[in-house]
Order: C-alpha cells, then structure tokens, then sequence
C-alpha cells in the first residue's frame, strides 16, 4: 500500500487537515442541528401567532379542572396557565399522575387552534412538578406548592 | 444506639484532618533534608486511616437506615418503617447527602488502592499522586460537612419517615450509583496521576503503562454503570425506551467518551511515547466531566428526575471545586505541557494516526454531547427563552460523527505501529466490505431501504461485526478448532481487550437497530376479554387483579401471550403500584425477554368502565444493547488483566526519576 504521507511533516499535515475537515463538518451538523432541532417551550399566555405555526413546540399548565375527555385512546383536555389556555388533543397511553390542576407538558405542533400533541408529560410525583411549570407559575403568582 | 450517628460525623472530621495533612506532605517532603520515602510511608498511612474513617462513617450511615433512626434528619426524609430491607440500605445513597458520601468512599478506596499497589512506582511520584488525590478527597469532604451532612439530628423525631421515592425502590437504584460512581471516581486517579506529572514535569512512557489499569477499569465501570443505567430506565420508567438523551444520561457519556479516548491515547504514551501532553490533558478533562456530571446535575440546574433539590450555597461551593479542580491543572498544564511534546516518526497510515483520529472524534462527539446539554441551560440564562434540545439534535450531529469512529474501529486492529499495514489487513477489510454490503442487503430485503440513516446504520454493523471477526479468524482460524487454546495462549491479552471491546460495540449496534428499525407497539384502551393482536402474536386480556405488595397495592392486569394461532406464550402481568407512604404511583412494565427481542407490556390509566388504556411492544434484540455493553466491560477487564501481568514481570527493571 503506498503511503500517501511518508514524511513526518507531511503526516503532520494530513493529520491537522483532516482534523480541521472533521472540525468543520461537526460545526456545522451542530450549528444546524440547533437551528432545526430545538423545540421552545412556552406556557398558553406566552404563545403567540408567530410560534403557532412553529414545527414543533412545548407547552406546559395545568390541565384545566372539567376539560378532559377520553374516547378510546384518543383523549382531549385543556391547558391552562389561569391567564390564557390551550386545546389539546392527544392520541396515546396518558402518564398515571394525568388529572384534572396538574401540571403537564405536552410537545406537539397546531393544527388550527388545536394543539396536537404527541407526548404527554405529568408530574413524577406530588413534589415534583417539571421545573419549566413550576416556574412559569411562580412567574404568574399562581404557583400553589411549596416555597423551594 | 444513639451516638453511632455522630461517631460517624466525628470520623468524617478526622478523616478531613487526615487529607488535608496528607495533601500538604510532599511541600516538606520534596523540600530535602528527608527522603520520599519516608514522607511517603507517612502518606500512605494518612490514606489508609482517612479510607477506614470513611468506611465507618458510611457504615454508620446505612445502620441508621437499617434499623430506621428517624431522629436523623435524613433518615426520616428518606427513609421508611415499611420499606423492604435491601431498600432501606440503597436508600442512604438515594439522596443528595448520602450519595456524596458514597462517592467520598469511593474517592478513598480508590486512594487506598493506589496507596497499596504503587510500592513499584517511583516513591516521588508515588507522593505527589496520593498528595493530589488527597486534596480531592479533603475538597469533598469539607463538602460534604460543611454544607450536606449526612448525620444532621431533627430536633423532634417524627414517628414514622417519609419514605423513598418508589421509582428509586428498585434493584437497579442498588446497583447502578454505586458501579457508576466507580468509573466516575476511578477517573480521579489518572487525573492525579496526570497533574502529578505535570508537577514532576517529566511524563515518561512508563507513565502510560501506569495510568492505563486504573483508566481501563474506571472505564469498565463507566460502561457498566451506564449500561445499568439504561436497563434500569427501560424497565422500570415503562416508556419502553433505553436512552432518552436526558441530560443526567449525557452527563455519564461525556466522561465515558473521555474516558474511552484516554485509553486509546495512554496506549500510544506506552507503545510509542508519544500524545503525552494530550493524554494528561485528557485525563485531567475526564475527571472534570464526572465531576460535572455528578454534581451539575444533581445541583437541579438542569431539569432531570435525578435532580434532588438543593439550597445555592452547594451549588456555589461544587462550583468553586470545579473550577479549582480544572482551573490549576489546566494552568499547570498551559506551563508544562509545550515541553512534553514530542516528534512523531510514524507513518500516516499507521496505529498511531488511527488512535489520533481516534481521540479528535471521541472528543468532538463529547463536545456535541456538553453543547446540547447546556445549550438550553445558557439560552435560558442568557435571553430567558426556554427551549428543549432533544433526540432529534442528537441524531444529526452525534450520530455522523460516530459513524466516522465506527468505521475507524474496523480498521486501527490491523494497522501497525509506526507505519503499515498487517499483512492480512487486506482480507479483513474486504471481508468487512462484504460484511456491510450484506448488511445493507437484509435491510433492503426487510423494507427499510428509503431510511438513509438506517442504511448507513446496517452498512457500519456490517462493517465492524465483519471486520472484527475477519481479524479474530486470522489470528485463531476458527476452522481448526484442536488447535485453537494454543493459539489463544499465545496471544497477548490486551488483543482481546481490542476484539470484545470493538465487538461488543457491533453486538449494541445490533440491538439498538433491531429496536429502532423493528419495533412494533400499540397503545389501546381495551377491557377483559379483549385480544390484542401485534404483528406475528397476540394478547389475550384476561381480567384485572389488585394485590398487596411489601408496602405498595398494585393493579395488575393479567394478560396472556400467544400466538396467532392460540398457541400460549407465556402471561404478562404490567402493573401500576401505589405507594401510600409516599403518596405515589409507579408503572411497572411486564417484560419477557428472549434473545430475539422483548414482547413488553404496560397498564396505563382506565377503570372497568372506559377501559385500561394498555401500551404493547414487541422490540426485536433490544437485550443486545446492554449485552454488548457488557462484552465492552469484560473486554476491558480481559485487558486489564493482561496489563497487569505484563506489568509484574517488569517489576525488577523499577524506573526512577
């Protein structure tokens, strides 16, 4: 097999160019992959026009009291934020803690005004809210757990 | 009974008194005047006194655990009268104090090792590393005192604790911190080592041979720990999944990519004596990845169930620690460093660039992996937008430039140091060619030829599986099985380290793209006496069952698998439990597993009168992903045996600088 660099100079050279080729080729798989891949979160006050059309996004309340319906897998509920709300509808398996006033998050995209989610995400346990909830609702004064 | 607790407390305190001392030994020992060794003696004994406090102090910890003293704070905020035995013992390391702890002895046992098993070593370098590995260890447990002790007293002892998060109430929770903190805090000895050459100023190519064991083995841990880790998530979470890209998960791939660059790079340190700055640089990243990963995390500034909450002053203090902890090596190093490099005569196609190449893509994958999990941390920070980084980054940019490794990993077993090829390099990569070739064409014949990534996915199994076992063929010819323990006999068993290691990643390769390409799953709501059919097998929903666990009720549905035909395969019994200690519910998946895939099942929401919402799967050599995991970990450990052969007969040639 011929070697292409025989000389350690040029082994140093095909080492570092091939080094930089790899460099920028993963640069710009991140770079775009954070431009593309991102989902935003947001809860139903925050949303405006402009994110609904959004691929995808996050959005996360507590599921307004009286909101869900469920038909065989099929289940549609309410996000509520105590300001603004959101419809979703959502087609799938709903997490044990899912009820009426828990927080959830749910990641989908619009379809119309409906959001569409395909995941849902409840609270763990009865302390653990996902901290973007827990968060947002401090922000709104509505938070009703304890002072962390 | 009582005072047990504080005995413990007491021994921590001695035991920092003891780090501390043994951290500013070598100050008067390189001064003159006395030799190393005396001041080492002194140095190893300071470990081993600091290691036995330690291990007494955590053993006093889980004994109030055990026999449930809700009068310490953390016993009764963890901890319950009713919980199972084994659990009450995992549960003193299920929380921010008790964990810290655990990872202190770790920290010690470790110091304590290196302490008994370095008499070979130079005596100066010897002192300089357990001096280090001191000073991490005093760090810790002023931590750990000074702002999460374990052994805080409640003034009015409750009557009962408030138990265990059930999640953690599993025997994954008793196996997977422990393993994972061993390759975690297995990395603080090559970092010890690596800033103690750099005191040295002087890293020689047996440095490599030294580093290497406790590398490997810290790596061999890590490969475990996150294999259990996943295996745990996989059946306990009920998602059905194995790896989230959570960050809790990315912060334990970081240093295991780190780490698995180091033990690459300290082979060409000993082989060739050459990347001998980039190796301490390595070595000293690794260790500041663990730290990381460990305490970030658990600090709650990234959104994760393994967060446990925290006040800010520790979150501050584990700050400082890290950032004293890569700031002066790294200054070290900025000043050291330039004058270890070497020149290279190797050849390009060689062993040598191939572990070059190597190392950029293990450490630029690691680079991937840390931006996309606190991109989302800084973007908050910085514009206040919240925003999630999810798989589908991680397929793009992580992915691709694993791809690279994995062709790489076919192809560096038979180049040769310095320049060339072997002579069969030739056959094992047409074999490996052909290997992805037939790869590519079982996928094409199984319908998932318009899924590019899939493709490439079973090309690059193809390649590796083939290639690695062309090697092995040459060297062993399999088709002379009389022969064959005489030719393993020979062979030097660091080769096996290479083979099982690049194998085992095939054998995962395997199981994570049988799982993903052919996963079949159905979410419905259906009631007793339904039957459920999923591709090639069917559930036959029997009825709903409740029963009374240790201190759970559970709510089972019993479900019978069988084949299309009737024919029965076995029961299913998904469950959802209820813990009234703790007011929590858990899902606990049915699993049967077999080599060929795992049919799993889950019981969702629904009562008798809408029906149980029920979550079926049938996911194709989903076990090979942790089997491969452990064929990596036995290969590290075949190697690290054959190191340390390799090195006792060496012993009488002892190096001193």
């Amino acid at each position: 097999m011929v070697d292409i660099a025989a000389t350690p100079r040029r082994r140093r050279l095909a080492i570092i160019a091939l080094s930089g080729a790899v460099l920028t080729l993963a640069l710009w798989l991140v770079a775009s992959a954070l431009r593309d891949n991102i989902v935003l979160f947001f809860t139903p006050s925050e949303l405006t026009e402009t994110h609904k059309s959004a691929k995808r996004l996050r959005i996360g309340g507590l599921v307004e009291a009286g909101s869900i319906e469920i038909s065989g897998t099929k289940a549609r509920f309410v996000i509520t934020d105590e300001t603004d709300s959101v419809a979703v509808a959502y087609d799938g398996a709903l997490p044990d803690l899912f009820r009426e006033n828990q927080g959830v998050i749910t990641e989908g995209s619009f379809r119309d005004q409906l959001f569409v989610a395909d995941t849902v995400l409840a609270k763990h346990d009865e302390n653990y809210m996902p901290r973007e909830i827990a968060d947002s609702l401090k922000e709104q004064g509505v938070w009703q757990g304890e002072e962390k | 009974m009582l005072a047990f607790a504080e005995i413990g407390h007491l021994a921590l305190f001695i035991a920092l008194i003891c780090s501390i001392c043994q951290t500013g030994l070598p100050v008067f020992g390189l001064a003159g005047r006395y030799s190393h060794s005396q001041f080492l003696a002194i140095s190893r004994l300071l470990q081993l006194l600091a290691t036995l406090l330690v291990i007494f102090s955590f053993s006093a910890l889980i004994y109030s655990f055990i026999v449930s003293d809700f009068s310490m704070a953390l016993v009764a905020s963890h901890s319950h009268s009713a919980k199972p035995l084994i659990y009450k013992i995992s549960g003193s390391w299920g929380n921010h104090e008790g964990s810290l702890l655990l990872w202190i002895v770790i920290l010690v046992l470790f110091g304590g090792l290196f302490a008994a098993t370095s008499k070979h070593l130079p005596d100066r370098f010897s002192l300089l590393t357990l001096s280090v590995q001191a000073s991490v260890t005093a760090s810790f447990l002023a931590f750990s005192l000074f702002t999460s002790s374990p052994f805080e007293r409640l003034d009015i002892a409750p009557l009962d604790g408030r138990g265990l998060n059930p999640v953690l109430q599993d025997i994954g929770l008793a196996l997977h911190p422990p393993m994972l903190y061993l390759g975690y805090v297995g990395l603080s000895l090559a970092f010890s080592m690596a800033v103690a050459g750099l005191i040295e100023g002087n890293i020689s190519r047996q440095w490599g041979q030294w580093v290497r064991p406790w590398a490997l083995s810290a790596w061999c841990a890590l490969t475990l720990g996150i294999a259990l880790g996943s295996w745990w998530a996989y059946y306990e979470l009920g998602w059905g999944g194995w790896w989230f890209w959570d960050p809790v998960e990315n912060a334990s791939l970081m240093p295991w990519l780190a780490a698995t660059a180091l033990i690459h790079s300290a082979l060409v340190v000993e082989k060739r004596g050459q990347l001998k700055s980039w190796t301490i640089l390595l070595a000293i990243l690794a260790f500041s990845l663990s730290l990381v990963g460990t305490f970030i995390v658990r600090s709650g500034l990234l959104t994760s169930v393994h967060s446990f909450a925290s006040d800010p002053s520790r979150g501050v203090f584990i700050l400082c620690i890290l950032l004293v902890a890569t700031g002066l090596p790294l200054l070290l190093f900025a000043w050291r460093g330039p004058t270890l490099s070497t020149r290279s005569d190797a050849g390009f196609i060689s062993r040598d660039t191939a572990l070059i190449i190597n190392n950029i893509i293990l450490v630029m994958a690691t680079a991937i992996v840390l931006i996309g999990t606190f991109y989302p941390l800084g973007l908050e920070l910085a514009v206040g937008q919240r925003i999630t980084v999810g798989p589908p980054y991680f397929d793009a940019t992580f992915n691709p430039v694993m791809a690279v490794a994995l062709i790489g990993m076919a192809i560096a077993p038979v180049t040769m140091w310095k320049s060339g090829m072997l002579a069969h390099a030739r056959v094992a990569l047409i074999v490996a060619a052909i290997g992805a070739v037939v790869a590519v064409a079982i996928g094409g014949g199984a319908g998932v030829a318009d899924n590019a990534a899939a493709m490439a996915g079973l090309a690059l199994l193809g390649w590796l599986g083939f290639g690695v076992l062309a090697d092995m063929q040459k060297r062993l010819k399999f088709h002379q099985p009389a022969s064959i323990l005489a030719r393993i006999g020979k062979l030097d068993g660091a080769i096996w380290g290479v083979w099982l290691g690049h194998l085992g990643m095939a054998v995962f390769m395997l199981g994570a793209l049988g799982d993903g390409l052919g996963r079949q799953e159905q979410t419905i709501r259906a009631s007793a006496g339904d039957v459920i059919m999923l591709s090639d097998r069917q559930y036959r929903f029997i009825e709903m069952q409740q029963n009374q666990g240790p201190n759970y009720t559970t709510r089972t549905a019993l479900l019978a698998l069988e084949e299309l035909d009737g024919t029965l395969l076995g029961y299913m019994r998904p469950e959802t439990r209820f813990y009234p200690a703790e007011r929590q519910t858990t899902t606990e998946a049915a699993i049967r597993p077999r080599i060929s895939g795992d049919d799993y099942a889950v019981l969702a929401d629904g009562d008798d009168e809408i029906g149980y919402s029920l979550r079926l799967y049938h996911k194709p050599f989903v076990s090979w992903i942790w089997g491969g995991a452990v064929i990596m970990a036995i290969g590290g450990l075949i190697a690290l045996s054959a190191r340390t052969t390799a090195r006792r007969t060496s012993t009488n040639i002892k190096q001193t600088s």
